[in-house]
């Protein structure tokens, strides 16, 4: 019989199910970070529980770490919640990049850096973008505080199998347009909740030929589709990204774990619940309109009316984000102007992104009145961009050049828009209020804010010069 | 965790779609250390005015015929974006225990069952039926009756809802399933021990 990815990493990590009851799926890697963990970490200690498999746990303090001046958390529970993680993971001697650590930085910027997921693995994390690790071609998921506290103490999650769909891309993607702009485009498809009960199986010659981190970037928004998890199948591409990192496999074990990845690829005609299909050729680099992920449009494209939808659902959502966003139907995604540019975040905080940014931003000078900043993902990106000269085409543009965290894709650092504000930004999500009360979110790829920057409006990059 | 009983209690109506856990509860509040105490900051940005103390008298939940309501009934896609628990924490300790929609976000759903909440799916004209008569007499009190799975109106609504054996199960009885699959300990050691011979470069060498 043939079966999907998904299905071979489901069976392969069935630990039993029973016939009443739930089935028990083992976890093989568990990420963590200040924000989500310490309630479960109380949780045990009150029922004597012990963390079963410390080796399977990798932590960040990421959320709540300045960008500026990052051992000042002058938000007194900030603080506390970030020394909470500190004492937990010594208590339990888990393996933390902490504070102090030169490997500091976002959890799903981290956890690839050191090679601590492989294809097949089930991995979860107290995150809903755990889902960008399915770009090893491993199972991985947001769980709650309740299910963190569970899977410490007994290695396990009670699962229910979700149904599959495979969103398949094919042809050449447009000079411009990149991983972030594809996801967009995805979820402008499918809708926020378009892929609720499926994981998500991105495949088609277009997606073999993304980078590791620009998989990273696609599976990264899977859960913006309302997906479970998304997955790409693990070829040479990943193979070369994981060899010779910290935790894949050594000597004889590689050649052994890479047979095993080969078998991991869904087989020829393996059935999937749904499939959608995608042209890379139409994909134009994107822009969000609206406060949601699915209401986004190309840069080419204007702001639509709530008349366009004939879903009254999605016209009324239409209605109600062209007042929050104070944009009018009909007016053109480069007329919008922004008043503050962020890069960074899980999504779009990696080299590549600073790389691509930079590419844009050398010889330019940000806009009058435009406040850019660019957070790595991490310690070693950031080092990595130094070392390449990047942070100063950066400053000499004007950019604040930060100090890795979660920063202005969740706003609880301290890095925030203010009531009205409108921001270009790589991250994730565009829902009222996530960077900040008042604050109006456009999310576009990396070339696209550096450009938006300098002009102080969304640009169609095809024509920068 | 607290047993889910039958009960017959004031429905608030919550006519929006794709509420998300960034609006269920802001991330400004998501710093403690503790799962209680949320309740005061649920929809926070929507519920208080620009002095964050006021509350927006344009805010559904904020109506009189409102306050005490067990029950909310909401547009689809309820509960998306993160993973964030605090978001049922907060809905828990404001006093709901019972969320009506259409659809939910996995996570969320999945995260609901942990804190005593039922989130219930039903049908897009049962959603619009169960508005309307909220809408039409602000206050009337459902009666949610899970061990029938069933949701009962005074106005003469009587829907029948489906939920896994198993989550059910674990609501009637206010069961704890970290002890639940603490029963397959066995299993579990098995499981651990195949891998290490299958897969070994996944475990620390001896």
């Amino acid at each position: 019989m043939t079966r999907t990815m998904y299905e071979k990493i489901w069976d392969a990590n069935l630990v039993h199910e029973p016939e009443a009851g739930s089935p028990l799926l083992f976890v093989d890697r568990h990420l963590m970070h200040e924000v989500t963990s310490p309630q479960a970490f109380e949780g045990l200690r009150l029922q004597n529980r012990k963390v079963r498999n410390v080796h399977s746990i990798l932590g960040t303090i990421d959320h709540c770490v300045p960008t500026k001046d990052r051992f000042n958390i002058v938000d007194a529970i900030a603080k506390k919640q970030v020394e909470t993680m500190t004492a937990n993971c010594e208590e339990n001697e888990i393996n933390l990049y902490g504070m102090n650590s030169n490997q500091n930085g976002v959890i799903h910027i981290v956890v690839p850096e050191h090679g601590f997921v492989h294809p097949g693995m089930v991995v979860c994390c107290g995150d809903s973008h755990t889902a960008t690790h399915g770009a090893f071609g491993a199972l991985a998921f947001g769980i709650g505080t309740s299910e963190v506290e569970h899977v410490m103490a007994t290695q396990t999650l009670q699962q229910k199998k979700a149904k599959t769909m495979q969103v398949k891309v094919e042809g050449k993607l447009p000079a411009c347009s990149t991983a972030k702009d594809i996801a967009l485009a995805i979820i402008a498809k499918t809708g926020t909740a378009g892929g609720t009960g499926y994981v998500m199986e991105f495949a088609g010659n277009t997606i073999t030929e993304l980078s590791m981190e620009a998989r990273m970037t696609l599976c990264n928004m899977a859960i913006e589709a309302g997906a479970r998890a998304g997955l790409v199948a693990p070829d040479q591409v990943t193979f070369d990204y994981l060899e010779g990192k910290e935790f894949a496999p050594k000597g004889d074990d590689w050649a052994a774990a890479v047979e095993y990845w080969k078998s991991l690829v869904s087989d020829e005609g393996a059935e999937f619940d749904a499939v959608i299909e995608l042209k890379a050729e139409d994909i134009a680099p994107q822009v969000s309109w609206g406060t949601s992920p699915e209401q986004v449009i190309s840069v080419t494209g204007v702001v639509p009316s709530p008349s366009d939808f004939t879903n009254e659902v999605k016209s009324q959502a239409c209605a109600s984000a062209l007042k929050y966003m104070d944009l009018k139907a009909g007016q053109n995604i480069t007329d919008i102007h922004i008043d503050v540019v962020f890069i960074g975040s899980c999504t779009n905080g990696r080299i590549e992104d600073f790389r691509a940014a930079a590419e844009l931003l050398k010889g330019k000078k940000v806009a009058d009145g435009v406040q850019a900043f660019a957070v790595p993902g991490s310690f070693p990106v950031k080092v990595q961009a130094e070392k390449e000269g990047l942070d100063k085409i950066f400053v000499e543009a004007g950019w604040e050049w930060r100090d890795p965290g979660c920063s202005m894709c969740l706003a609880m650092n301290g890095d925030e828009l203010k009531d009205g504000q409108r921001s270009a930004s790589t991250s994730n999500r565009n829902f009222e209020g996530r960077q900040g009360k008042g604050g109006r979110t456009h999310l576009v790829s990396p070339a696209m804010a550096a450009a938006a920057s300098v002009a102080g409006h969304f640009v169609d990059i095809r024509d920068w010069k | 965790m607290q047993p889910y009983i039958k009960h017959t209690s004031i429905a608030a109506l919550m006519d929006r779609s794709n509420v998300d856990t960034d609006q269920i509860i802001p991330k400004n509040f998501m710093k403690k250390v503790e799962r209680t105490g949320f309740g005061i900051n649920l929809f926070h940005n929507w519920r208080y005015l620009a002095d964050n103390v006021t509350p927006n008298p344009e805010f559904e939940l904020n109506k009189p015929a409102f306050q005490g309501a067990k029950i909310l009934v909401a547009g689809e896609n309820f509960g998306c974006g993160s993973s964030r628990e605090h978001a049922p924490w907060a809905i828990a300790d404001y006093g709901f225990n019972t969320i009506i929609s259409t659809s939910f976000a996995d996570i969320f759903f999945s995260n609901c069952f942990k804190n005593s909440i039922l989130p219930i799916v039903v049908t897009e004209e049962q959603l619009a039926a169960l508005m309307a008569e909220i809408a039409a007499n602000e206050g009337v009190e459902f009666t949610v009756d899970l061990e029938n799975q069933k949701v009962t109106t005074p106005g003469g609504l009587s829907i029948s809802f489906e939920v896994d054996a198993f989550r059910k199960e674990s609501l009637l009885d206010g069961l704890d399933d970290i002890a639940w699959t603490l029963k397959h300990e066995e299993q579990i050691s098995a499981y651990e021990a195949a891998q290490k011979k299958r897969l070994p470069w996944l475990w620390p060498s001896a």
